[in-house]
């Protein structure tokens, strides 16, 4: 029920209605409708989190780029630095 | 970056799983509240690849498997008796009631629609004037949002023939309920990544410094779970207990302000009754005075007395971490999602499901 996804905004309009503001999303190619009022800074080509047709967060690129580095880095350093592994203790 | 295959990564995997290896020293039990954190860990393989030492606790996090049966009775008798447009998320269509589930009531003519947004709900009351529209608005805070604004839509127009069914349940008053229940050893959580988009970070903190315990916002996807996963096994291996977001490209600290706005002026919170675990104080969301016109219980009646239910299932004792799925005398037998006996079997987010669609069993019990 809590399954949301990341999708790019495609489409926007700008309306004064507060609980409508329709727009679309591309999920790998499928564009569905969604109502953007919860995400009024949304823009075309942002990644937003889509949860039951409402856009609820946007998803920041330099936050997912941050968490891949480091996690790629910490592998690479366990390369340099084998520790003993104590799979099967 | 499309922000999916990045985020199942083999090489990181293995990293992490190197990490968590190398790291954990004792036995831990963590758990993850969300069904659909279930669901990953099982539908990727990820509970077999962890060291022995930790064992993840699959929790409540299914908002189907915990709406009360009488929640379906009723559901099923505005279809039948009331012969309302019954709209519900596709999930909860064949979770048993007593008597009958509403996959059952659509096939002796109830009107059942299912539908992918609640804004759909409302579109459907629009066009059909002559008829009463009601939506079962099943869920956790992510959910709460969506379906409060559907009833903000249908109030600002003044539409009189839309209404829901709410079963809306909070996390934070059952991760307190399962650390208050001596039977249940938990050591530390993986929570929701996004209930908490929503409800930002804050309701977190008093629960970590009540029962010292780690909890880390974690995603979904598998570098997610595992990096999740290895950052409350870091704590617990040097004794610290701190609220960390593993999810930060997506969980904002504060969460949706305008969402938890919206969610706080349309519902209110009281104790509320969960399937299988039994009541919990100020865990759900009912409809605010203002919106009482919304309420299906005050417009078609309320619920019939906690309606019976003795079908065998454990779901409870699986919810709280007392038994593993499989552990379940009618797992896989008297109970599979073709006849489910509950509604763990059932869901997406049922960890009986995840059970018994990916692996059967346990390999490590």
């Amino acid at each position: 029920m809590c399954l949301a996804i990341p999708g790019k905004v495609v489409e926007l309009q700008h309306t004064d209605d507060q609980t409508n503001r329709p727009g679309k999303v591309s999920f790998g190619g499928i564009i569905r409708e969604v109502n953007f009022c919860f995400l009024p800074k949304a823009a075309v080509d942002d990644y937003v989190l889509v949860h039951v047709g409402v856009a609820l967060s946007k998803v920041e690129e330099l936050e997912a780029l941050e968490t891949l580095r480091y996690l790629k880095e910490m592998g690479e350093l366990d390369e340099l630095n084998p520790e003993p592994d104590r799979q099967g203790d | 970056m499309k922000y999916l295959s990045e985020f199942r990564d083999e090489e990181i995997v293995r990293t992490l799983l190197g990490k968590i290896r190398k790291c954990v020293m004792k036995p831990w039990n963590i758990m993850e509240v969300c069904g659909g954190q279930t669901h990953g860990l099982v539908r990727h393989g990820l509970l077999q690849m962890l060291p022995e030492q930790v064992r993840m606790i699959h929790g409540p996090g299914c908002p189907v498997c915990v709406t009360p049966i009488s929640l379906i009775d009723k559901a099923v008798e505005l279809a039948l008796e009331h012969n309302v447009i019954l709209c519900s998320y596709g999930d909860m269509l064949r979770v048993p009631g007593s008597t009958i589930s509403l996959q059952q009531a659509r096939a002796m003519g109830g009107d059942i629609r299912i539908l992918y947004s609640p804004l759909e709900a409302v579109s459907i009351a629009r066009q059909n004037p002559e008829r009463e529209v009601v939506f079962f608005a099943v869920g956790f805070e992510t959910t709460a949002p969506p379906n409060a604004l559907s009833v903000e839509q249908a109030y600002r127009e003044k539409l009189s023939n839309y209404s829901i069914l709410s079963s809306h349940v909070l996390v934070p008053p059952a991760m307190e309920a399962i650390m208050s229940d001596s039977e249940t050893k938990v050591d530390g959580f993986l929570a929701a990544g996004h209930v908490c988009t929503v409800t930002g970070l804050s309701e977190y903190v008093p629960l970590v410094e009540k029962w010292k315990m780690p909890i880390v916002v974690t995603g979904f996807e598998p570098v997610d779970l595992l990096e999740g996963i290895y950052m409350v096994v870091s704590q617990l291996e040097s004794g610290e207990y701190r609220l960390e977001n593993q999810y930060r490209r997506v969980v904002k600290i504060d969460g949706n302000q305008r969402a938890v706005h919206l969610v706080n002026s349309v519902f209110e919170y009281r104790d509320r009754e969960w399937r299988g675990i039994g009541e919990i104080p100020m865990s759900g969301l009912f409809l605010a005075q203002k919106y009482s016109d919304y309420d299906a219980t005050l417009k078609f009646g309320p619920l019939k007395e906690r309606s019976y239910e003795d079908s065998g299932c454990l779901s409870g004792d699986v919810m709280k971490g007392k038994i593993k799925p499989h552990e379940c005398p009618n797992f896989g037998d008297g109970c599979t999602p073709v006849n489910p006996l509950g509604a763990p079997m059932v869901s997406n987010e049922g960890a009986c499901a995840a059970y018994y669609n990916y692996v059967a069993q346990d390999s490590k019990e």
